[in-house]
């Protein structure tokens, strides 16, 4: 079949197998990765679970890891990134559960248009927010909101496993109306070694309430020292999580995936100078926000993936000029520097090779 | 030649522009779903043609068969290089983020790599429109098209090279990044061109290996007729291009200009350029199709990156602004451009200007002569 496959290549040059292939069934690629969506399911109010099957380039996943996937709106393909919520273990499938953002063009969309037979497009996993080989014996994983996702995936995994380990999964959400997967956690919570402690930061159905704190941690994982600890979640808990640890000296046992986007401090006023894109020769002033909307606001359209400095899909070189890195607030000036677009905003007069 | 700067007053000119902008403003917001499903479309019946030219060659001992097959072949070799290849990698489509209609993606069914062939012409060519020894696109560095051109013994082959250059297209595309002509001038330098030499050499390699080797290989005792099929769509593309490209910018009243007067050219100067150095062929929409919207020259100069199927439906309107502003919005039929393009030709090949007595400048120098006297 291989062979086949490169004799029709070269037979189809310069256009390639695929782009036949998919006029015939858009899931029928080789090289391409693409999923059709075989179930939709709106578990909670504000979000989506989409069932995937993957096509046959599809290398399968790493709990924990995400993908970027891309659906077509309005003629426009807009990519994203987002954890697949399924087991490692069940090839062929892919599990995503999207909450649609009051301003998310893309989850908005799936929210509300997701349908069976939907073909979305998918990049090869991507991330190193992963449990080791072989599995810790002790393991705790907090999430807050959608970033239930990536752990979910390993809670699924691990039980495909039968981990008979110290497993905990702290979760936080407003109310016990916003939990999906309720009854699948309570199921999981009661095999041996595992437990799953809901928080309701907004009512009270939950074991726990209010905020993430000490006092959460020493109820839901008292060996929490002796643990690795994976993150996921809106900043404030991270921020709360990741303070406690640094202050208990356990820093290195805390793993955190930055799923939702950092909040982006962004003083556009003293904006000065102007960005240069060296290769399309194009040229306009520095607004002050990150280089991947200046450049999409002067007509072009780099390659970019979660536009939150993770995915690194929109690292293009920087031949000149410094830029700031949103998140932590350090200029860069380093001539001939590959950075993130999504995450740079330009000090002054940048030179970009884009 | 008429004074470009001559043809409108700044005000004018400045005022031109900005309708020009306004147009361009209201396509691009405009762009969405239809636009993709157009293309995609074409670029369904085009791989549909294909396949089928490619199966009908299979079947080649039968006349009609390969006569079926040889045209379906050189109308998808047409659409793949016209109406897709050409306007994808102008960048139409790149606002979609579709991968597959990517300008810098994009790979198209003919020998010139996709990558050489941007940077002459997308950037080169479109820039600098008809600037006599800037646009590499004035004669191809082998005819001489416009009087300006020095004459020299070498263009009493003129209508020679034109007729080979018409069967050989694809390669006269392809050879032309090499730049033969500056290099013999010794304007640059051999040793500049390793890169765009190899990407040729893979290119070509590729598509004489499918349609000249593998193809004609894979039907057996057949193999003469289906090499004979594949060269013949190859020549009916090569044809149809170069009289849809010469009609485009040398038809008789299509103007060129000088380095000297579009020096610091303002965005609505440009424009004017773009126009009177552009043509259009009048024809129906299968018309259109085959010819890539490049029937449409005129509004593909103006508007490059925007999708060409937008073309016919702005055309009346770029129409009733170049008449507003007197200027002259030249087009024809293709039998009376191409007539047109070849009389110069012949023209040409001897010394002289080639015309009888240079056109009067239709607009506003004359009025503004009248105003300086």
């Amino acid at each position: 079949m291989g062979r086949l496959a490169a004799l029709a290549g070269t037979l189809l040059t310069p256009h390639g197998i695929d782009r036949y292939l998919e006029l015939i069934d858009p899931m029928l690629v080789r090289e391409e990765i693409r999923a059709e969506v075989t179930e939709v399911c709106r578990q909670t109010p504000g979000t989506v679970t989409l069932t995937l099957r993957p096509s046959r380039a599809w290398p399968g996943f790493t709990a924990g890891q995400y993908v970027r996937v891309s659906v077509d709106i309005n003629g426009v393909r807009r990519t994203r990134c987002y954890s697949p919520a399924g087991s490692a273990h069940r090839p062929g499938r892919l599990e995503l559960t999207i909450r649609a953002h009051d301003h998310g063009l893309v989850s908005r969309y799936l929210h509300r248009a997701a349908r069976q037979g939907l073909v979305l497009g998918l990049s090869r996993p991507e991330g190193g927010f992963t449990l080791p080989d072989p599995r810790p014996e002790k393991l705790l994983l907090i999430s807050g909101g959608s970033g239930i996702t990536p752990v979910l995936s390993m809670l699924r995994t691990l039980a495909d496993e039968d981990h008979r380990g110290d497993v905990t999964l702290l979760h936080y959400a407003a109310t016990a109306a916003d939990v999906p997967y309720r009854e699948e956690l309570e199921r999981l919570g009661a095999r041996p070694g595992t437990r799953v402690v809901l928080a309701h930061t907004r009512g009270g159905a939950g074991r726990l309430r209010g905020r993430f704190g000490e006092r959460h941690l020493k109820e839901a994982a008292p060996w929490y020292r002796d643990a690795r600890t994976y993150l996921c979640g809106p900043e404030p808990l991270r921020d709360a999580v990741a303070e406690l640890y640094a202050d208990a000296g356990l820093s290195e046992r805390l793993h955190t995936e930055e799923f939702t986007p950092p909040s982006m401090r962004l003083d556009t006023s003293d904006a000065s100078g102007r960005v240069r894109f060296t290769r399309s020769g194009t040229e306009a002033a520095n607004t002050g926000r990150p280089l991947l909307e200046q450049a999409e606001a002067a007509g072009l359209n780099p390659e970019h993936g979660c536009r939150m400095g993770i995915c690194f899909s929109c690292t293009q070189v920087k031949a000149k000029g410094a830029v700031r890195d949103v998140r932590s607030g350090e200029v860069s000036d380093d001539e001939n520097e590959e950075i993130q677009l999504c995450i740079s905003v330009p000090v002054g007069d940048v030179e970009i090779d884009c | 030649m008429t004074g470009l700067q001559d043809r409108l007053t700044p005000q004018q000119v400045e005022d031109f522009g900005r309708e020009m902008d306004e147009l361009r403003q209201r396509v691009v917001a405009d762009l969405g779903k239809s636009d993709v499903d157009y293309i995609q479309n074409v670029i369904k019946i085009q791989r549909s043609l294909e396949i089928s030219g490619r199966a009908l060659l299979f079947a080649g001992f039968f006349p009609p068969a390969w006569i079926a097959g040889v045209g379906a072949l050189s109308l998808s070799k047409i659409l793949d290089n016209m109406e897709i290849g050409h306007n994808v990698m102008h960048g139409q489509y790149d606002w979609t983020r579709d991968p597959a209609l990517s300008s810098q993606r994009f790979e198209w069914d003919t020998v010139a790599p996709a990558e050489n062939w941007r940077h002459s012409h997308n950037y080169i060519h479109h820039t600098y429109t008809n600037i006599l020894d800037k646009d590499r696109d004035v004669g191809y560095g082998i005819l001489r098209i416009d009087p300006e051109q020095k004459w020299h013994p070498y263009y009493l082959g003129n209508p020679v090279y034109a007729v080979v250059l018409a069967f050989m297209f694809q390669w006269g595309v392809m050879l032309h990044d090499l730049e033969f002509d500056r290099v013999v001038k010794g304007e640059r330098k051999w040793s500049e061109f390793a890169e765009v030499r190899k990407r040729m050499l893979r290119k070509a390699s590729r598509q004489v290996g499918k349609d000249y080797v593998l193809f004609p290989l894979l039907t057996g005792p057949l193999a003469p007729l289906t090499l004979l099929g594949n060269a013949s769509a190859n020549v009916v593309r090569n044809l149809w291009a170069f009289s849809i490209i010469f009609c485009g910018h040398f038809p008789a009243d299509v103007e060129s200009f000088t380095e000297q007067e579009t020096e610091n050219e303002s965005r609505g100067q440009w424009y004017l350029r773009q126009i009177l150095g552009s043509a259009n062929i009048t024809g129906g929409p299968l018309f259109h199709l085959l010819s890539g919207n490049l029937s449409h020259q005129i509004e593909h100069h103006l508007f490059p990156d925007i999708p060409a199927c937008r073309y016919p439906k702005i055309a009346p309107e770029v129409r009733a602004i170049c008449e507003k502003y007197g200027l002259p919005y030249h087009t024809g039929p293709l039998h009376k451009q191409l007539f047109s393009v070849a009389k110069k030709i012949v023209k040409l090949a001897l010394p002289g200007s080639g015309r009888a007595n240079a056109p009067e400048p239709s607009t506003l120098n004359r009025d503004r002569n009248l105003e300086a006297a």
